[in-house]
């Protein structure tokens, strides 16, 4: 009987497999072989002579040898074997390590040896312990003897039977022969201090936490078990193969590429932080850094996945779009990105906002994507979930990556960035300096403090007036979507509707407003959870919240303007309902409180900024077949901006959604 | 002595034992034939690839930190976007935020529970996510304020049934992976603690997992108890690979493709608990049950150094983001960098 520890009980019974152990068996064999293994020979200890005595040197030279190691290697594998009980040192018997001297060690009896299968009971301890007791009153150490009156209390019901055995196994031991009682109480000893070690040392016995299951029990072999390996092996086989030549090649190559840039293989430049205490590296390397070092740029060109994932690179790669004046590709995957990523609670809003950016007939900023992949994205826009973009985002990717990845790489922005690249000279400490750079150490901004500040210069880039077109693609992607990529993220207090983090912080919050959202998401998240059923934005809400919201929109508004929140990172969560009166108090002026109702409608006033600066009739409209539905649509964008409001394929004509 | 069984009962026992033998066959042909297919494309081994590939030279790797400071186990941590910060968590449920290149403890939060055995910094850097015997993860958001009570903020996320043993954030804040002993694994939603996707397949403790860093990033590995990693595809559920050859439970996974090579060498006998690849991916750092830390030559197989520091069993290990060092937690109740 184990007495079980105070950690929950979950189920756990098991002790995870110890797999070293078959392995330290066979080391053991071998050590004892007498022609190979480790030499031994009688030795005298006070009185007795110990039969098959080992030395500590002779151990590990014989280690060293046997697996072509060093000595400080074989003295750490030496001293696990000792700490996992196959051997146990005559002398200083509580120390199980190896001593690099002629200290003796001798090789445990296999009847004491570690085993995967039975855990050392306390019932078995008890009786060691009394045994002891009983021989000599006293003789018990002081963790022991508090390790006694804690199982006596414990395993008092079978106390008489412990005492019992103790009695039994002493009397046994009376009767052997001297020498062999001394060797056995030996090797008792060695095993109680692996298997109970005294507090304070570390034991290779332990383990850490029980697992569930049995490693040692074999799976039930039913045919519910054949019939899942075989449904899994039939999968393997249908999966397509490369040959290994090409997979290693893949290998192979990709390490050949970094190799330059691994700071463990070549000299990281001008030095590593952690070996020199300065940190120039990390400076010259932050997110976004003005001028980007040579290796850097280096890195973007390796893959487009690497010039993406850099923020610095996917700048850069933004503006050479811009000029080509394709920068709506990178815009759309980096909103796909904010849906796949991003909580569940904003997911549909955002979902419709990209539709409407990017998608539908007319979109300000459409996208060039095949008939086949609109299709399914359109379908499968209306039951929207966080993948419902992949297949458009996917093939926007490739659009970019076999396209303008290889013209970024030839253009002028891409070789200017090149040109004005750093390439710092290696710093060459001496002792010394070294040290001075130790005592030197500096903390650094904490990511909060870096976030905050980000969020700051993000609200007076959005505050300011002139429109500028650089500036909106980088700068209006409000606060809880920017985390996306950027790994800079708003984390709304719990108690904060999820979608409105600036409410949150602001006390004079108009209540009307979170009223009326947190019913919203609220109702979202409702519908989310139903899960399927949902077909669309239920329309029983939607008007109701709309009404009561706009009424209340303009006063709001003045108010959080007055406080200096940013209007377009609150509104910008909001539903599409309220986007357009948002849209135009964001970016162009500040809405006069006289007239909040003489906003112009603008037809998309969300993060993805219109172009504003390109004429009607440059935009590329989707060629379809004549669709009824569709005519006053299409008449309306070709009759310029700010006609119509966009209709998505879940949303139904009720008066209310066509204004908004 | 048992007693003559029922006709019927006799029959559906023999026809049992009949379906099952049938079965194992029908299930032994098809691994038969799986591994007809994969001998097909398998022309060329590591090592003969490798033999090309110049070698390394001699490694000077030491312990360049060491941070004090939990007062047992330390069971797991994660590196933070910025390179120098780090999180551990201990068995005494203590999980600590270290500036690792000063050594300074920035945060610290007490867990309800003992054995937290998963943590996981946040993209962001402005939230810690960790777990262990409570079943569940939770995320706190960080604070600069030195008098808040970080555990007041706590948001609970993922419920599971039994023990976390690993939790991983995605590309961003809001959603997190998580692995359990109930043997499954699953993606949350932070903000409102939903299930988004929940994986199943293992048929024992899950014990660790990994993201891949694909370029459509749908992709993770798990390791379980049941000698198997199966990767997963994050939006779907389904396992879409699995391998399964070591011998003993999988503790730490780290994402490659396919098992290519097993890295082994006869003096060292102890499980690893923990590894991570280098920047460029020839490096392969295993943090080992027997206290010390192999680094492995991954095209050639061979293990290039081994260091030696920790005064207890290795118990995890990150390399950090920019490659520059690596940080390893020990169950010395220390944590240390090396470079």
């Amino acid at each position: 009987m184990t007495i079980r520890n105070t950690l929950r009980d979950h189920g756990q019974r098991y002790r995870p497999r110890i797999a070293c152990l078959k392995k330290a068996e066979k080391v053991l064999l071998e050590m004892q072989d007498p022609k190979t293994g480790v030499k031994s020979q009688p030795q005298r200890l006070v009185i007795t002579t110990i039969p098959h005595a080992i030395t500590g040197e002779d151990i590990l030279s014989w280690l060293a040898d046997r697996f072509q190691i060093d000595t400080q290697e074989a003295r750490n594998f030496g001293s696990m074997l000792v700490a996992l009980g196959y051997i146990y040192p005559l002398q200083d018997h509580k120390r199980l390590v190896i001593k690099p001297d002629a200290s003796l060690y001798r090789f445990q009896t296999p009847y004491f040896w570690p085993t995967q299968q039975w855990p050392v009971e306390d019932t078995d301890y008890a009786i060691y312990l009394a045994k002891r007791n009983i021989r000599k009153k006293g003789i018990l150490e002081l963790h022991e003897q508090e390790q006694y009156n804690r199982l006596h209390k414990w395993m008092n019901h079978k106390w008489d039977f412990i005492v019992m055995q103790a009695k039994e196994q002493y009397r046994a031991a009376k009767e052997r022969k001297k020498p062999d009682r001394v060797v056995f109480d030996c090797q008792e000893r060695a095993y109680w201090v692996v298997h109970r070690p005294p507090p304070g040392t570390v034991s290779a016995m332990d383990y850490g936490l029980d697992r569930r299951i049995d490693p040692n029990a074999d799976e039930e072999k039913t045919p519910d078990f054949y019939g899942r390996i075989m449904i899994f092996t039939q999968q393997s086989i249908m999966r397509p193969r490369v040959k290994s030549s090409v997979s290693i090649g893949a290998l192979v190559k990709y390490c050949a590429t970094y190799n330059g840039h691994d700071p463990f293989l070549s000299k990281c430049l001008p030095s590593n932080p952690w070996i020199t205490d300065d940190i120039t590296y990390w400076n010259l390397n932050m997110p976004n850094v003005e001028i980007p070092t040579k290796m850097r740029v280096e890195r973007w060109t390796f893959s487009f996945g690497e010039l993406l994932s850099d923020p610095r690179g996917r700048d850069d790669f933004r503006l050479f779009l811009k000029k080509e004046f394709s920068g709506e590709n990178l815009a759309f995957w980096e909103g796909c990105e904010d849906l796949k990523w991003g909580t569940a609670a904003t997911m549909r809003e955002k979902a419709e906002q990209i539709y409407k950016s990017f998608l539908a007939r007319g979109a300000p900023r459409w996208i060039n994507i095949d008939g086949k992949t609109m299709e399914i994205t359109v379908n499968g826009l209306k039951h929207p979930h966080r993948y419902v973009l992949d297949a458009a985002q996917t093939h926007i990717y490739m659009l970019m990556k076999k396209d303008s990845f290889g013209r970024y790489l030839k253009s002028p922005v891409f070789k200017d960035t090149l040109k004005k690249a750093v390439c710092p000279e290696e710093h060459k400490y001496s002792d010394a300096q070294l040290e001075q750079n130790a005592k030197n150490r500096r903390p650094s901004l904490s990511p909060i403090v870096l976030r905050q500040q980000e969020k700051e210069h993000r609200a007076k880039m959005a505050a300011n007036a002139p429109v500028d077109i650089t500036q909106l693609c980088r700068y209006t992607t409000p606060v809880p979507h920017l985390a996306v990529y950027s790994g800079i993220s708003d984390f709304p207090s719990a108690n904060a509707s999820p979608s409105l983090p600036f409410l949150a912080h602001s006390p004079a919050c108009p209540s009307p407003i979170s009223v009326a959202l947190d019913s919203t998401s609220a109702s979202e998240r409702r519908a989310e959870a139903g899960e399927g059923g949902a077909a669309g934005i239920p329309e029983a809400r939607a008007p109701a919240a709309g009404s009561v919201s706009r009424s209340c929109m303009p006063l709001s508004l003045r108010r959080l303007l007055k406080r200096g929140c940013t209007p377009s990172t609150m509104f910008a969560s909001l539903s599409p309902k309220y986007h357009s009166a948002a849209g135009t108090s964001s970016r162009i002026q500040p809405i006069s409180p006289d007239q909040p109702s003489q906003a112009p409608p603008r037809r998309i006033g969300n993060f993805f900024q219109i172009k504003v600066d390109i004429p009607p009739e440059c935009r590329i409209y989707p060629i379809e077949s004549e669709d009824e539905d569709e005519e006053e649509n299409r008449a309306a964008s070709r009759g310029g901006v700010g006609a119509k409001e966009i209709i998505c394929p879940w949303e139904s004509l009720t008066p209310q959604n066509g204004t908004g | 002595m048992r007693s003559p069984p029922i006709p019927e009962m006799a029959t559906q026992e023999v026809q049992l034992s009949e379906t099952l033998a049938h079965l194992k066959t029908e299930s032994d042909t098809l691994k038969g034939k799986l591994e007809e297919e994969r001998a097909k494309l398998h022309d060329v081994e590591l090592h003969q690839v490798a033999e090309k590939v110049e070698g390394l030279g001699q490694f000077v790797m030491k312990t360049r930190r060491t941070l004090k400071g939990h007062g047992n186990k330390v069971l797991c941590m994660d590196w933070c976007k910025d390179k120098r910060r780090i999180v551990s968590s201990s068995q005494d449920g203590k999980v600590i935020v270290w500036d690792a290149f000063t050594t300074n403890k920035e945060h610290a939060v007490t867990m309800p529970c003992t054995w937290v055995m998963a943590c996981a910094y946040a993209p962001s850097g402005c939230a810690v996510a960790c777990g262990g015997l409570d079943n569940k993860c939770s995320v706190y958001p960080l604070s600069l304020d030195k008098n808040e009570n970080l555990a007041a903020k706590k948001k609970s996320v993922a419920m599971h049934t039994n023990y976390l043993s690993a939790c991983s954030f995605t590309n961003s804040d809001m959603q997190i992976l998580t692995s359990s002993g109930d043997g499954t694994c699953a993606l949350w939603d932070v903000e409102s603690g939903q299930l988004l996707q929940s994986f199943h397949g293992h048929a024992a403790d899950v014990l660790c997992l990994d993201l891949a860093p694909s370029e459509t990033g749908n992709t993770f590995v798990s390791g379980g108890c049941d000698k198997k990693a199966n990767v997963w595809d994050m939006r779907s559920g389904q396992c879409i690979q699995s391998f399964e050859t070591h011998e003993s439970d999988i503790n730490n996974s780290s994402e490659a493709d396919r098992e290519v090579a097993i890295y082994s060498k006869e003096s060292i006998i102890f499980g690893v608990s923990s590894v991570d690849f280098s920047l460029s991916g020839r490096l392969l750092f295993g943090g080992y049950n027997d206290y010390t830390i192999n680094v492995w030559d991954v095209l050639k197989g061979t293990r290039v150094s081994i260091l030696f520091g920790h005064e207890n069993r290795v118990s995890t290990l990150r390399v950090s983001p920019d490659g520059t060092a690596f940080c390893t937690g020990s169950w010395d109740h220390t944590l240390r960098t090396w470079a």
